[in-house]
């Protein structure tokens, strides 16, 4: 059966994890009330994306899986955001 | 069918008692030899239904005026003929049936990685038929093409919901089968068969399975959006709430171009394993087929913008999308280079499977080309919406998928059934099915080129000609068409036996299982040495 | 890759292929959440100030609140992984009722969240957002069909940890046998993933 050696993450790991993760919803928050036009949503964005990357890594694992995992996901979010980008060359232009 | 601790040795998967006896030993089977009959004769019952609505809009338009319906009748045959020949006969196509069942023998398993699954996406699928069909017993057929474009389908007062609803469900089948197979090649492939080892069929599998994946949620969650604007009065796409009707045409074709893909892929996967066995020659350029095929799953993302040149997008989303459609163009070609170079100089075996692969590249060709000049911004706008489009892509998607159907059907059908199809009956479908073809279809090119426009019950008087030409190519493409069935349903019941394991003189691996192959498939497993196309 | 699966002719079991049929249904999840994402980008891009103003009417405290509880319910979710494979059965079970428990709580606040707007007639087809501008009814719009459908996701969750919970309970998973809690912790992430970005689009403009 296909038991490889699997990577037991302690409690300690998730819990800095999850500081990390509260820190940064901390700082989402506080940087919506600072003025700065439309960096506002790119800081936002981010965040948002460091979040997620922390989300994939840590508490999916994909740091210790299989790589392929990985390749598929970085994959994966290349074609969407090709998708969203030659949208826009509609909406961008229009 | 794993429960079952009884030697299976030797006893066909046709013959195989399992737990349930009759036809509950098929619609509740997990065998995946099984589930791919189920599709097959799933598709024949509602092919044969959208052919009767494609031939009875054919004989419409043999005259102008109303022939044999009007406006409102034809609006709903065209819907219902797409509705049923694209989400319910060729996007599950030849993965449901062939895929099922040759790509676990073909990579040397013994079943596909989620039998019970695989199972689940044809009850799935039998589902969505169901709530596609319940239209015509509960308020009517819908008319808005099988586009459902909006913002027309959410203000059609026609019964469009169990349409759109079915193709959801339509879509979850799709996905799952998808799921199951790219598992199946990661996980089960037989020791010794890297991937440069494996097939050519299971390779378009495989990218065609990704694209399954990541295309159809597209749709999915498009076709749930218009249900809710529909029923709820949710803004999205409605121009009166502020929406963009163009949005959603973004979002169809983001899935329902690459899904041609989904259609064509296996198609080509197919001819691919067919020519080298009647070339008797290993096929050419191994490794160029299965890049170009991974590299037509990967452009084919973002070429969807083409089918919406006269929808109002900007000017450079036009430029971009008409490059991106002519750089996808090359990796097709590249095949039809390949095959053509594999049939160089080889021993051609003449015989209907090699019949269908050689009109395949034949009329693909044509397909192919004719999008060329769809896919120029220029043509474009002048044909769009004609004839000519329908005459394009009933070359692509019918004679591209359909012919790679029925070249795969006669070529694998003594191992899936155990007897050989009664071969001049065979020919003589392939002869007369291709003359009605091209009848039926290259005059709807010149009537296109004229300026004949699609999906109108009428036209003007001087579209006659090329009609009755049309129409009658029509009656003889479906006299074809019930040759070839007739002769098929036919041999799987009373055709000589075949006993032999590899009738063709194939190399692959599914001609080293049992004709037709045992529950599963192999008693051992086998071991791969060499590439699957070594012909000496 | 290469390593191959043995084969009985009783079980198949390869909880490797399991996980990685759980990794190709997130991507159509994820596919299917980013076509959201895409109209949501689309109509802001060209609605700027409703969608300004539409986020205005949005609770930012409820927000967090939910931002909050549900990142944590993403990491009592992988420490109970962690705890299943220690053997820990006691500790898997406690995680997981507070995952569980979370997830309750979250869709209590978003019906508390959504009441409280249909009361203004702030839904589609209410009278209240047909007099606001085609960019709020299209915000709002956006806002009910993606916080709905997670919200069902949230609602599938809940589901899958009740018959996670039972299913250790049972002895069906254990130290050696645990994929299913494995891939539905993998569902759970994806969700907490969709919300780490619905949570600033919707409640953080300004």
């Amino acid at each position: 059966m296909s038991q490889e050696k699997h990577h037991i993450v302690s409690y300690t790991t998730h819990g800095i994890v999850l500081a990390v993760l509260l820190l940064l919803t901390a700082a989402s928050v506080a940087v919506t009330r600072l003025e700065m036009g439309p960096l506002n949503t790119l800081v936002a964005m981010l965040i948002a994306g460091a979040k997620a990357a922390v989300v994939l890594i840590w508490f999916m694992h994909l740091k210790f899986d299989n790589k392929l995992y990985t390749i598929f996901t970085v994959l994966v979010l290349v074609i969407f955001l090709l998708v969203m980008y030659v949208t826009f060359f509609d909406y961008s232009y229009r | 069918m794993s429960e079952t601790t009884t030697s299976t040795k030797h006893v066909s998967f046709l013959e195989y008692q399992g737990k349930y006896k009759g036809i509950l030993g098929w619609i509740l089977s997990t065998d995946h030899k099984r589930v791919g009959l189920l599709y097959l004769y799933t598709m024949l019952v509602f092919f044969s239904l959208a052919a009767i609505l494609g031939l009875l809009m054919k004989l419409q338009l043999i005259a102008p005026g109303y022939t044999i319906m009007g406006p409102q009748t034809y609006n709903a045959m065209f819907t219902v003929h797409g509705i049923i020949m694209i989400f319910i006969i060729v996007v599950p196509g030849l993965p449901a049936v062939f895929g099922n069942f040759f790509l676990p023998i073909m990579i040397g398993a013994k079943d596909v990685a989620f039998p019970k699954l695989n199972l689940a996406s044809w009850w799935i699928y039998i589902i969505g038929i169901l709530v596609v069909l319940s239209s015509q017993f509960i308020g009517g057929w819908p008319d808005t093409g099988w586009t459902f474009y909006a913002p027309y389908s959410f203000r059609t007062p026609a019964n469009v919901l169990p349409a759109l609803f079915g193709a959801f469900i339509l879509g979850f089948s799709s996905i799952l089968t998808g799921i199951n197979f790219v598992v199946t090649i990661h996980r089960m492939r037989a020791p010794g068969m890297t991937w440069f080892k494996m097939p050519l069929f299971p390779w378009t599998l495989y990218a065609t399975a990704w694209i399954q994946i990541l295309a159809t949620p597209v749709i999915g969650i498009t076709l749930l959006l218009t249900v809710m604007e529909r029923v709820l009065g949710v803004g999205i796409f409605d121009p009166a709430l502020g929406g963009d009707p163009i949005l959603y045409q973004h979002l169809f074709w983001i899935y329902s171009h690459p899904a041609v893909y989904i259609m064509i892929l296996p198609g080509m996967g197919a001819i691919s394993e067919i020519l080298p066995v009647f070339s008797r020659k290993r096929i050419y350029g191994y490794k160029a087929i299965v890049l170009s095929s991974l590299a037509i799953a990967f452009v084919g993302y973002f070429v969807w913008g083409h089918h919406m040149f006269t929808s109002g997008m900007s000017g450079r989303a036009l430029y971009a999308f008409s490059f991106l459609t002519f750089i996808v163009a090359i990796p097709s070609a590249i095949k039809v280079f390949n095959w053509v170079s594999t049939m160089y100089k080889g021993s051609l075996n003449l015989q209907t499977p090699f019949y269908w692969a050689t009109s395949f590249i034949f009329v693909f060709m044509i397909g192919g080309l004719t999008g060329l000049v769809l896919g120029s911004l220029a043509t474009n706008v002048h044909v769009h919406d004609t004839h000519f489009v329908v005459a394009h892509f009933h070359f692509i998607v019918f004679g591209g998928t359909g012919y790679a159907f029925m070249a795969a059907l006669h070529y694998w059908f003594p191992k899936m059934f155990g007897r050989m199809y009664d071969a001049t009956w065979a020919n003589t479908g392939w002869v007369v099915f291709f003359a009605g073809f091209l009848t039926l279809y290259l005059p709807m090119f010149a009537l296109g080129l004229q300026g004949m426009p699609r999906r109108y019950y009428d036209y003007l008087p001087e579209f006659h000609g090329g009609n009755i030409i049309s129409s009658l190519g029509a009656i003889l493409m479906i006299a074809g068409a019930l040759i070839i069935i007739v002769n098929l349903v036919r041999s799987s019941r009373h055709g000589v036996k075949v006993s032999d394991k590899n009738p063709w003189g194939g190399k692959t691996l599914e001609w080293e299982t049992d004709t037709p192959p045992t529950l599963e498939n192999w008693d051992e497993i086998p071991t791969v040495s060499e590439s699957p196309y070594e012909y000496k | 890759m290469e390593n191959h699966t043995e084969h009985t002719s009783h079980v198949h079991r390869d909880d490797e292929g399991d996980k990685m049929g759980m990794w190709l249904f997130i991507f159509t999840e994820l596919l299917l959440f980013g076509m959201l994402f895409l109209i949501y980008a689309v109509y802001r891009y060209k609605n700027p100030v409703a969608f300004q103003l539409g986020g205005n009417e949005l609770d930012v405290f409820m927000g967090t609140f939910n931002t909050v509880i549900l990142l944590i319910s993403s990491a009592t979710v992988a420490m109970s992984i962690s705890a299943i494979q220690k053997g820990n059965k006691k500790q898997a079970l406690a995680l997981l009722s507070v995952t569980l428990f979370i997830a309750v709580v979250f869709l209590v606040n978003k019906y508390f969240e959504w009441g409280a707007k249909i009361e203004y007639g702030l839904y589609p087809g209410g009278d209240a957002l047909l007099e606001l501008g085609h960019g709020t009814i299209l915000f709002f719009g956006l806002y009910y069909v993606m916080s709905g459908i997670h919200a069902l996701h949230i609602l599938i969750g809940i589901g899958l940890f009740i018959y996670v919970i039972t299913q250790i309970r049972k002895e069906k998973i254990h130290s050696t046998d645990y994929v299913w809690l494995e891939n539905t912790g993998l569902y759970w992430h994806l969700v907490d993933l969709i919300w780490i970005f619905l949570f600033p689009l919707f409640y953080l403009i300004h």
